[in-house]
């Protein structure tokens, strides 16, 4: 593994080295490294590109790892990754994608799109961590289109959490889940675009057993003429709860689309959404510049700390 | 020692809010006061760099600051704590404070300060400054990051608005201990007796001039009898009047 290979690794999953417990390393469209253990089990996938990942039942505090990087212009790499979570697990898993365009011409772009599939077992406890970097002074583009499907069985509870704060120049993120009876599932997304960046994450979550709740939370920062679309549609089947709710600050030339939908299929089922989307206030830049620090300073603060 | 001479502001309307303001602040403690609409709120936002006058001079320890950026008076020793603070999503006590402090604030120097005014550290240094903290949290947290910083000069403006669940005794000991470690002016904008009660010097503003400035002994007793102190005055103060008076 090269330097940019291992920058991309660092960025995406806070890797400097192999890390503890079950991992699959991929790197331009190959496996380059995979590690097993007594209750976590990898396996290539025959029919089409990608793996199953199988929990064995009750295995608690464990960790998989399942980074990609790209670093060869123009790569496009599709990966079909599967999630088996048994029943009262407790474990994390960490992806990410990171890619590297160098020297690539415009219209050579750089691709990944991962389709992963959870499959979580009753009163399993996952927590998902996924990060999207790019980077490359090339012009060829970095396009990552991540599909994320979630099947919660009964009384399971996702906590998901999607970062993608830079490189990326279009993006499509598609998330959907359906709940089973006092299944819950949250999901934290951070997204920050900038030069003419575009991105657009939806979600469709489907409330359909009794007791089950979503919470559906986006932060986001657009910057220069970037755009953004930020869809949300919960629908409450049951007596369930589902909260979405969307907060984004525009910067320079940005436009930023929120779109909450609720649908409510049940007098029980309790909905709300909220979206706002706004500049940083005049005053909050005032406040950090009466402690001494600069515009520049005060902005870079008040985006870090809103996307931290 | 700040000093202003012949300030003056005027918004973009041509309405005159601040008239030919001549003051020295070298004192410990200097408590502004006067009617509300009367100016003080944007002399203390002139002092601070947020409004650049439009005529006079600003000089602090005898440099002139009158065309610096907050920024640069900030960086200079000036300290400002806002009558309505202002909520950060995301930034939380511990960040506020570490950047008020100019380095990173260990969780003791955050105890230090937080239970200056009476918060406790361990409750509310990972607290965002959000709509999760009540005005009177939100205020105490404002005067604490004016401790961090340690400056020279410190302005508050109502500082004792929205904090009547702690007390004035506190608050006043806060100013006291501040000024024993930094030895700078501390410039109080309050209608509050017992804050002018403190003031070495109290200055009166009203419809953008300076009515009245004094030593406190002198001008008190005339304010608290007149309609220009924004508390009438009670039993309790007239008491403590006849103390000074004494």
């Amino acid at each position: 593994m090269d330097a940019i290979e291992k920058k991309l690794l660092h960025e995406v999953a806070e890797l400097d080295s192999l890390p503890v417990g079950a991992y699959n390393i991929r790197a331009n469209g190959k496996l380059e490294s995979r590690n097993t253990t007594a209750h976590i089990n990898i396996v290539t996938k025959e029919d089409k590109p990608g793996i199953d990942i199988f929990i064995a039942p009750g295995t608690k505090n464990e960790s998989v790892h399942i980074p990609v990087i790209l670093s060869q212009a123009g790569l496009k790499d599709l990966v079909y990754n599967d999630f088996h979570i048994g029943e009262d697990c407790d474990v994390t898993i960490i992806a990410g994608c990171g890619i590297h365009n160098c020297g690539g011409a415009a219209g050579n772009e750089a691709r990944h799109d991962g389709i992963h599939t959870f499959y979580v077992g009753r009163n399993a406890k996952l927590r998902y961590v996924e990060k999207h970097y790019g980077e490359g002074d090339g012009r060829g583009k970095q396009v990552m289109n991540p599909t994320t499907i979630v099947h919660l069985a009964e009384g399971a509870h996702m906590e998901m959490e999607t970062t993608q704060i830079a490189g990326i120049d279009d993006t499509l993120r598609k998330t959907s889940g359906d709940l089973a009876e006092g299944a819950s599932l949250v999901i934290h997304e951070k997204i920050m675009t900038t030069g003419d960046q575009k991105a657009t994450t939806d979600f469709v979550v489907d409330l359909n057993g009794e007791g089950c709740s979503a919470n559906v939370v986006s932060r986001s920062v657009a910057k220069d003429v970037s755009r953004q679309e930020f869809i949300s549609r919960i629908n409450g089947n049951c007596a369930c709860a589902g909260h979405t709710e969307c907060d984004a600050i525009i910067m320079d030339h940005a436009c930023v689309l929120a779109s909450p939908q609720l649908t409510a299929n049940s007098v029980d089922a309790s909905l709300i959404h909220e979206a706002a989307i706004g500049k940083i206030a005049g005053e909050q830049l005032i406040k950090l510049m009466t402690l001494g620090l600069t515009e520049k300073e005060a902005e870079d603060q008040i985006v870090n700390g809103f996307l931290a | 020692m700040l000093e202003l001479r012949h300030v003056g502001y005027e918004t973009g309307e041509n309405k005159e809010i601040l008239h030919d303001i001549s003051l020295t602040v070298q004192d410990r403690f200097v408590a502004i006061t006067g009617p509300n609409g009367g100016g003080k709120s944007t002399l203390a936002k002139v002092i601070a760099g947020i409004y650049q006058p439009t005529s006079g001079q600003i000089l602090l320890d005898g440099v002139d600051i009158t065309h610096l950026s907050i920024t640069e008076r900030a960086n200079l020793g000036i300290s400002y704590a806002f009558q309505q603070p202002v909520r950060f999503k995301g930034l939380r006590v511990k960040d506020l404070l570490s950047l008020a402090a100019g380095k990173n604030t260990s969780v003791n120097d955050a105890c230090a300060f937080l239970s200056e005014v009476g918060l406790c550290a361990r409750d509310y240094i990972d607290r965002e400054l959000n709509d999760s903290l009540s005005g009177g949290e939100l205020k105490r947290i404002e005067i604490a990051m004016v401790l961090a910083r340690g400056t020279r000069l410190s302005i508050f403006d109502e500082p004792e608005a929205g904090i009547d669940l702690w007390s004035f005794q506190n608050l006043i000991r806060v100013f006291e201990k501040m000024y024993e470690q930094t030895k700078g002016s501390i410039l109080i904008i309050s209608h509050q007796e017992r804050i002018l009660n403190i003031a070495d010097t109290i200055v009166v503003i009203k419809d953008g001039n300076i009515a009245q400035t004094g030593p406190r002994a002198d001008l008190l007793p005339g304010l608290l009898g007149s309609a220009d102190a924004a508390s009438a005055a009670c039993s309790v103060l007239a008491n403590k009047v006849e103390g000074v008076r004494r």
